[in-house]
């Protein structure tokens, strides 16, 4: 009886000592270099599962080691409650400043008043807070990016055509400000928007949708799409209508859309540059532990994706 | 003689299995980050576990007659999200919250009179309960949270009493009263007999649906408080709240001994349980381990836990 309950403890602290071992293992990273203790930036990010955000992830940490910071990343996994007890541990951590990637700008806004409590610095990126004190926001500029669409368009057609735009979700701020920046491109120009049309950022609702206005106007020349799963829907709807000659723009720069570029069956998309939002968000940072004014919105740059350059984005 | 007091020794020694380990795994904690054992942090800890554990005190009454609930994680965010809708609506928050105890309790109810009345398995059951719920939380919100609920709301989850933060005294006062339950009155009993056989608990008398239904609606109750506290923790209900609580539920009942085949176990087990996976969170986050290794380790040490756990019986 005796022998096996010492066998048992003897289990309990093996597994301890494995998962000690295993922590040790993973987190040697952080042991300050040559005794002198670098300034630490927290990062606390919506989730690690997208590629999208682990390229943010990775533009910061090589802007951190740049600079010479520690940077420590927690990751949300897309829950709002998760972020909350994330931010509570990474506040004990002793950094200087947090960065945060909201999951939902709304349910940020406790999160953000305890770094507010704690006097820590807050800069939000890709997602803003809508709540709390923050001192910057980074995001990539989506009015430009509409705006970097509707030039191509008026480009490649010559200043002159009949144009459909497939709106985002009605409300939701990316579809507002890529519709803005399209129809700024598009004005004073002789290019005309026959129809615009929400698609709810969907694939199969960008086919429908495109669908109908494939039957409702005789004359297209170019699609811009605010999102790339509404341009590939589109698509779709203009090879089944055997419709030639009509060009489609997509956002986002998804892995289906650049293989539709290099299909030649889209014309171009916008790319955001995630790891851009990361590495200004260290840099930002930087500035505002320097004592730095910084201003309260940092625009991020987009990127054409055409044919030309389809090939350097893998 | 002595041979009886060898037996209490490794009684002893069994039942303290996993407080030894939650010890064990404070110590290597404290000793790897300065910051652990900070006075701050052991209350984050407290409250951070509070969520999971006050679901899993409920989920431990349903295992404990060797069911399963799936469906806490969407109950959790469909009562949230009527509280919040109702006090956006302009309900007195106290209304409010109550209405959303008693919704999660009537949604736990229903559970019960699939499993009783229905003859449905509970896995199964639970498993439609968890879809419907979600659905119902995305039509009723649009999809979009609910937030800004003002400062009444909020004592619940941000408030603090004699600087104890409130969610950590809401599972303080489940424990004791789910140990008063299980431990003191004959409906605990019943519990526990429905669970170890059911057979034989009817045919001594025991109306073992009633006590079923009564163990799905608790699990529905303390899935809808949970809802409340970490509704009024954000200041926002999201539809999405709670996704994969079931699991960590389920992770904290198992860690604390309880066995999922029904009749054994105990809530103090349960808390066990859910502190060795809220400390291990919270020192992982404290050690800077990589999200993807965390992951990792946790699933290890709730096997490892179990495996012990099996090799005993």
């Amino acid at each position: 009886m005796e022998r096996k309950s010492v066998k048992r403890l003897l289990t309990v602290l093996v597994t301890l000592v494995l998962v000690t071992s295993l922590v040790m293992g993973c987190s040697s990273g952080t042991a300050p270099e040559q005794g002198q203790e670098k300034k630490k930036i927290g990062l606390v990010i919506s989730t690690l599962n997208n590629p999208f955000f682990v390229t943010l992830r990775d533009g910061a940490q090589q802007k951190a080691d740049e600079l010479g910071y520690e940077l420590v990343v927690l990751d949300s996994q897309n829950d709002s409650s998760k972020e909350y007890s994330n931010v509570q541990d990474i506040l004990q951590q002793g950094i200087s400043l947090l960065l945060i990637n909201p999951v939902d700008s709304d349910a940020v806004a406790n999160a953000v008043k305890l770094a507010n409590d704690a006097k820590i610095p807050v800069i939000t990126l890709d997602r803003g807070a809508n709540g709390g004190e923050v001192v910057t926001h980074i995001a990539s500029d989506n009015v430009a990016g509409g705006k970097m669409a509707g030039e191509y368009v008026v480009q490649q057609l010559n200043g002159k055509g009949k144009v459909v735009q497939l709106e985002g979700i009605p409300g939701a701020s990316s579809a507002r400000d890529r519709g803005k920046g399209f129809l700024e491109a598009i004005e004073g120009t002789e290019i005309e928007l026959v129809a615009s049309q929400p698609a709810d950022f969907d694939r199969t609702k960008g086919m429908t949708v495109m669908q109908n206005i494939l039957q409702a106007q005789p004359e297209i020349d170019a699609v811009f799409a605010q999102n790339d799963e509404m341009a590939l829907g589109a698509i779709q709807a203009i090879e089944s209508a055997g419709r030639q000659g009509i060009m489609v723009v997509g956002f986002d720069a998804i892995d289906d859309a650049l293989q539709a570029i290099k299909d030649g069956k889209m014309a171009a998309t916008v790319a955001q540059q995630p790891d851009r939002i990361g590495s200004l968000g260290v840099e930002y940072a930087d500035k505002v532990l320097k004592g730095e004014d910084v201003p309260t919105y940092v625009p991020v740059d987009l990127k054409l994706i055409t044919k030309d350059n389809v090939d350097t984005m893998d | 003689m002595e041979q009886s007091k060898k037996r209490d020794w490794s009684a002893f020694l069994r039942g303290m299995q996993s407080v030894i380990g939650l010890l064990g795994l404070c110590v290597v904690l404290s000793l790897l980050s300065p910051r652990f054992l900070k006075w701050g942090n052991i209350l984050n800890v407290l409250t951070q576990t509070s969520l999971n554990a006050v679901m899993a005190i409920g989920m431990t009454f349903v295992i404990l007659t060797g069911g399963i609930d799936l469906s806490v994680g969407s109950v959790l965010a469909f009562s949230g999200m009527v509280t919040a809708g109702m006090i956006r609506a302009g309900f007195n928050v106290w209304i409010a919250v109550l209405a959303g105890l008693a919704i999660g309790t009537a949604l736990g109810f229903v559970n019960g009179l699939s499993v009783t009345k229905g003859n449905v398995p509970p896995f199964i059951a639970t498993l439609a309960m968890m879809t419907m719920a979600r659905g119902a939380t995305l039509v009723y919100s649009n999809g979009q949270p609910k937030s800004n609920l003002g400062k009444a709301f909020g004592f619940l989850g941000q408030g603090r009493i004699l600087s104890i933060p409130v969610p950590v005294i809401i599972l303080f006062l489940i424990f004791i009263i789910s140990y008063y339950i299980l431990g003191q009155t004959s409906t605990g009993r019943y519990i526990y007999a429905t669970g170890s056989n059911e057979k034989a608990a009817k045919l001594s008398g025991i109306k073992t649906d009633n006590i079923k239904l009564l163990v799905y609606a608790i699990s529905g109750f303390t899935a809808a408080l949970t809802g409340m506290v970490v509704t009024s923790m954000l200041d926002s209900a999201s539809p999405n709240a709670g996704t994969g609580a079931e699991l960590d539920a389920i992770a904290a009942v198992v860690l604390g001994g309880t066995s999922l085949s029904g009749g054994q176990g105990s809530v103090v087990g349960t808390i066990i349980g859910a502190l060795i996976i809220g400390v291990l969170n919270n020192g992982l986050n404290l050690l800077n381990v990589s999200s993807y290794y965390q992951q990792l380790i946790k699933g290890v040490v709730i096997l490892v836990a179990v495996l012990i756990d099996r090799r005993k019986r």
